[in-house]
This record gives C-alpha cells, structure tokens and sequence, in this order.
C-alpha cells in the first residue's frame, strides 16, 4: 500500500513538472492565438489587446501558471480561444474516444502478441520463427503513418468499410445493434492499424523474455519432470518472463498514444489527434497544453497499472515490500 | 550471432541508398520542382523489352504517355515512336551534392519523351526526382537531429554518472519527466508555440532541433549507466591513483566503452526521427511546398481522389520503408555483437 502511495506521489509530481515544462515552452513562444487577428484590418489593435487582457495573456509566466492550475482545480484547465468554452468540456468526449481506441488496441496488441511470441519463442530459428520475425521487422519500418494510409487505401477501393469519423450520418436514428454495428465498422480501420503498428515490438519482446527463461535451468527439470509442453509454456516459462513484460506494458503506452494521434488524424476518428492539430495550427495555447496534460495523465496512469500488476504477479516484490 | 553477409547486405543497401540521396541531382533524370501542366498524375513510365514486331531489344526503352481525349488524368502510350533508355545524358541543370554545377544524370530518354520512374503528382512533377530530393531533407532531419540527441544525452548522461550525487539526482529525474511525455504529443505541443510561417531553412534547422532535443532522454539514461559501471572498475581507479585528471579519465577510459551503445542508439534513433520528420510535413507542420519532403509528398494522399485512384503517390513510403529497414538491420547486428562481446 505504501509503495503504491509513493509511485501515485511520484506520478504526481511528474505530472507538475510536465505542465510546468508545458509553460516554459510556451513561454518561449513569439505571438499568439490572437496575432493571426492583426492581419485582419477590421480589428483595432486595441481589441486585441482589450483580449490578450481578458484571457490574461499580458500577465507575467508565473501568474498565468497560477491562474492556469486554479483553474485545473476548479476542473476546467483553462479557457480556449477559439472555442470560447472551457478546455474541459473540449476534451472529455475526446479522451473518451481516444481511450477506447487505444485501449481496445492495446487489449488487441497484447492478445496477438503473447501467444505469438510464445509459439515463436517455442521453435526458435525455424522457418515459421524466420518469417514471424521478417513480418515484425517490416511491419516496425513501415510505421503508423503508412500503416493506416495503406488500410485506408484497401478500405476506399474495395468499399467494404466506412472511412472517417466515427459514425455514419443518422446514427441517432439506428436502432441499438445497427449502432453498434455502424461503431464497429467505423472502428475497424484505425483499430487495425494500431493494433498492427504496436505489435512488432511486443513480439519481439515477448519472444526474447521467453527464449532467455526457456534456457533456464528449471525449466530444463520441469521439462525432464514430464511437464506437458503447452504447461511448460504458458503456466512455467510465461509467469517467469512477465515482469519485464508488464514494464514494457507501461513503457509501450507511449508509442501507443503517439501512434494513435496519427490514426486519428488521418481516419477522422474524434480524438485527441485532430483537436491537438487543429489547436496547434491555431495556436489555442490552452487546449493544446490540456491535451498534452492528458496524454501525459493517460501515461502515468498506465505506468501505475503496470506497477500494481507487477506487485500483483510477482511474490518476490511483495515479500521485498512487506520486509521494508 | 547473426551471419556476417545480412550485416554486410543491410550496409550495403543503406550505403547505396545514401549515395543515391546524396547524389539525388545525378541518379534523377528530372528537375524536382520542373512541372510538366500537362502531365498531372501520369502513372509510371514502363520500361519495355519488347517492341511491336515482336522484335527484342537488350536496351529497354519508353513510349511517350498521352492524355487520353475522352478521361481526365488518364493516359495511354502513343506506340508510334520508341525511346531508348540512355546512361550518362545530358539534362536539367543541377550542383552535385549542391556544390558542383553539372548537367550530366544517370539515365534518361530523348526529348520530347519523359520517364517517370514512379509517375508524376499534380503538377506533372517526376514523383523518382522529388523522392531522391525529398530524401535529401528527411534523412539529414533524421541524421542531424539524432546527432543531436545523442551529443545532448552524452553530455548530460555522462556528467549525471560520472560526478553522481544531486546532479545525477536531478538529471535523472529531468530524463524521466521526457521520457514519460508522448513524444508525438510534445512535437505538436512544441511545435505549436513556434511560429508557423517561416523560410525553409529556418523551418528545417528549428524542425531538428526541436526532434533531437525532445530525444536526449534515453541515450542520456543509457550512457549514465555506462559511465557508472565503468568508473567503478579496477584499472580506472588505478588510473586515478596514479593522478589522472576527471577529463583524461572521460575521455581515455570511460567514453570508449559508450561508443558500442551510442551507435546502436544512432542506428535505432535515425529512422526514427526521419519518421518524426515525415509525421511534421505530412500534417503540414514541417516543411512546405515547393521544396520536397517525404512527408510533405506522402500528404497528398489526404485527399481522397488521390487515394483512391493513384497508387503510385505511395512511392514515397517504401523508400521511407527500406531506409527504416536498413537502419533497423543495422541496429539489430549492432545490438546482437554487444551482447555477444559483452557476455
């Protein structure tokens, strides 16, 4: 319980660092959401700086970080400019949606990717091995980007599947399993290469942690023992590998996010991506602040969960915890 | 241990692949930013071996595309003149490695032909020269910003572990702060405080330093734990008793043992990072048109048409596709010779 305590403190503090580094960078920034209103003849200069007022722009760093984490507390994590609304209802149904997607591929990475590293790492250096690996290394070069422009080109061509957005027009009106239908087929493609793009590495890790416990001695006697060799595998070697896999849970949830921001973007799904484009484009100093706080909140999260799995599987870091 | 000739093989491809960048006024036959208006999305020039008559020819040639007059953006090759494929040709003007003025390029057929080695984009320009030039920008992004990265995480990692204390302390923390931040995230993030409209150069430069700063972390924290072990070990202690100075320690015993992982961390961080470059420019954050950037060639794609209906406006993803690869090999035989050495 207390070692959990101190990694919750210690995300904590991660989090205020990061929007402190948040400012800084911003801070760093010539011009602002309302320099783009300069080109504009119509608007005086002192409108603009009537606004730059209002949202508290002339302010000095430290006030503005101030007023930016009363505002986090009061749950609105600052004003947008161009929406004219709290941050916070910006991103709620965003982060809903950038969470189902990520988590489902996630789920969907870590299914494929353990049985499969675990076959591979059982033959290794056969040709099924070979193939499995040749497919990792090219699936790893081709990346997201490439990954969802090719899924999106077989989805158009072949009009199996809708693209973009997350909905058909009148979903309102389906009935509750034609919605969920629709939500499916509109999921499939960005789902897919998500799922695609974050795969290789976990093969490949999974199949190096096993092959490494599969030269172990005690291994080497449960086998001798007569243990059975789906046994062997998934209820020996596969417990004895998981620590550094759950690590890789926590650390891979970074790429994952990254990589679906691309997705996102490119298939229209209503995430994080677009709205973090479409602010940074615009320079919606807030919004683009709160998505990056939440990303950063999504990974600490995931680091934690990777945490307690980690006390929750291994024995040995329990009896660690309870001698300090 | 990984056999000897992959790792020669994925040198080789990688070597090649550089020189053909480097080189990129020379192997391309077109002036990258030349539009042919009358060409928009031709689809790529097929080399034949075989004429008409049936008669075969050892040097491949080209037949001239044609608008077909009854579609729009279609073509069809008008049969009535063959174009030899020709070696060493005289053509647009250029500066080889942008110093040296030449007009002389590796290939290329008889006006009034044209080849189009991977079709053209919207404005009929050839798709193979933009490529090679693209390649120019995205593969020194990822080049310079990784130097970048690594000169920044051996700096820092190397003080951290060599002096310890707080400063290890403090950096230590710093790096995990950059390591727990989504690095796509940080990019827009960083990216959106910058000013959008900028000359290219300056585009470019802001562009790799912004990618290679984000990035010290890792090699930071890889290269700390280098040092850290290595300051502890017998002989360099021995060195120091004989009075050898922090700076000569660094530099005669600790940092040699880092060059393994600094090369495998470029080889790991370089594709990366051209990615990071393609990311930008293909949402329009990096660089801009005219001047040619994988990125910036792979965002046409975005519109739908040209999804849909010109395959060959993916070219540049498989060149971005078996640099990665190249690297990513490299990486791998780099990384398996550590192990190896090292247990």
């Amino acid at each position: 319980m207390k070692y959990l305590f101190r990694r919750t403190v210690h995300g904590i503090l991660l989090l205020i660092g990061a929007s402190i580094l948040c400012f800084l960078f911003s801070d760093l920034a010539p011009g602002s959401f309302f320099d783009e209103m300069k080109l504009n003849p119509q608007i005086s200069s002192s409108t603009i700086a009537a606004l730059r007022a209002q949202y508290g722009l002339d302010r000095p760093l430290p006030v503005r970080y101030g007023s930016w984490v009363r505002s986090a507390f009061r749950g609105e994590f600052g004003y947008s400019f161009a929406y004219n609304t709290s941050v916070r209802s910006l991103l709620v149904l965003r982060v809903r949606n950038t969470l189902f997607l990520t988590s489902l591929a996630t789920i969907l990475a870590w299914l494929i990717a353990v049985p499969l590293g675990v076959w591979m790492a059982s033959h290794p250096g056969k040709w099924v091995d070979r193939i499995c690996m040749g497919a990792t290394s090219l699936l790893i070069s081709l990346s997201e980007l490439v990954l969802v422009l090719g899924l999106l080109y077989f989805a158009v061509r072949t009009h199996a599947l809708p693209v973009g957005g997350m909905a058909s027009t009148g979903f309102d009106r389906l009935s509750v399993l034609a919605k969920v239908w629709d939500l499916t087929a509109h999921l499939i493609v960005p789902a897919a290469a998500l799922t695609l793009a974050s795969l290789p590495i976990l093969v490949r890790h999974v199949r190096a942690c096993l092959v490494e416990i599969l030269g172990t001695p005690f291994i080497e006697s449960a086998r001798a023992h007569g243990v059975g060799r789906a046994r062997l595998l998934f209820r020996h070697a596969l417990p004895a590998a998981a620590n550094p896999l759950i690590s890789l849970f926590g650390l891979s949830l970074g790429g994952l996010l990254s990589g679906s921001l691309l997705v996102e973007v490119i298939t229209g799904w209503p995430g994080l991506g677009p709205l973090l484009l479409e602010s940074s484009m615009s320079r919606d100093l807030y919004v683009v602040v709160g998505i990056v706080m939440a990303s950063t909140v999504f990974m600490i999260c995931g680091n934690l969960l990777a945490d307690v799995m980690l006390v929750a599987v291994d024995p040995r870091l329990r009896a660690d915890l309870r001698a300090e | 241990m990984m056999a000897r000739h992959k790792i020669l093989a994925a040198v080789v491809l990688l070597v090649t692949l550089h020189l053909a960048i480097l080189f990129a006024g020379f192997v391309a036959p077109a002036d990258p930013v030349v539009q042919n208006r009358d060409f928009p999305f031709a689809p790529p020039t097929r080399l034949h071996f075989v004429d008409l008559r049936g008669h075969l020819h050892l040097r491949p040639f080209v037949y001239q595309w044609t608008p077909r007059p009854d579609a729009f953006n279609e073509y069809e090759e008008s049969r009535d003149r063959e174009y030899p494929l020709q070696f060493f040709v005289s053509g647009a003007a250029y500066r080889v490695a942008g110093l040296v003025p030449s007009r002389v390029h590796l290939f290329g057929v008889d006006a009034p032909a044209q080849i189009f080695l991977a079709g053209t984009d919207s404005y009929g320009r050839d798709q193979f020269s933009r490529i090679l030039s693209g390649g120019q920008i995205s593969v020194a992004a990822g080049i310079l910003a990784t130097l970048i990265s690594l000169v920044l995480g051996t700096l820092i990692g190397g003080v951290a572990g060599f002096w310890g204390k707080w400063i290890d302390e403090s950096a230590m923390r710093f790096a995990e702060l950059f390591m727990v931040l989504p690095w796509l995230y940080v990019l827009f993030g960083v990216r959106a405080f910058l000013p959008l409209h900028l000359s290219s150069v300056q585009t470019f430069l802001l562009l790799i330093a912004v990618i290679g700063t984000i990035g010290w972390a890792r090699p930071a924290r890889l290269i700390r734990g280098i040092v850290l072990s290595a300051k502890n070990q017998n002989y360099v202690a021995a060195s120091r008793g004989f009075g050898a100075s922090n700076v000569y320690l660094l530099r005669r015993h600790v940092l040699p043992q880092t060059y393994g992982v600094l090369l495998t961390q470029a080889a790991l961080l370089v594709p990366q990072y051209v990615l990071a470059e393609v990311t930008l420019s293909f949402f329009g954050l990096g660089l801009s048109e005219p001047t040619p950037s994988w990125g910036g060639l792979l965002a046409t794609l975005q519109q739908y048409n040209v999804l849909v209906s010109y395959w060959w406006m993916f070219a540049p993803a498989v060149a971005l596709a078996v640099v990665s690869l190249g690297y990513l090999s490299v990486a791998n035989a780099f990384h398996e010779r550590l192990q190896s050495s090292s247990s």
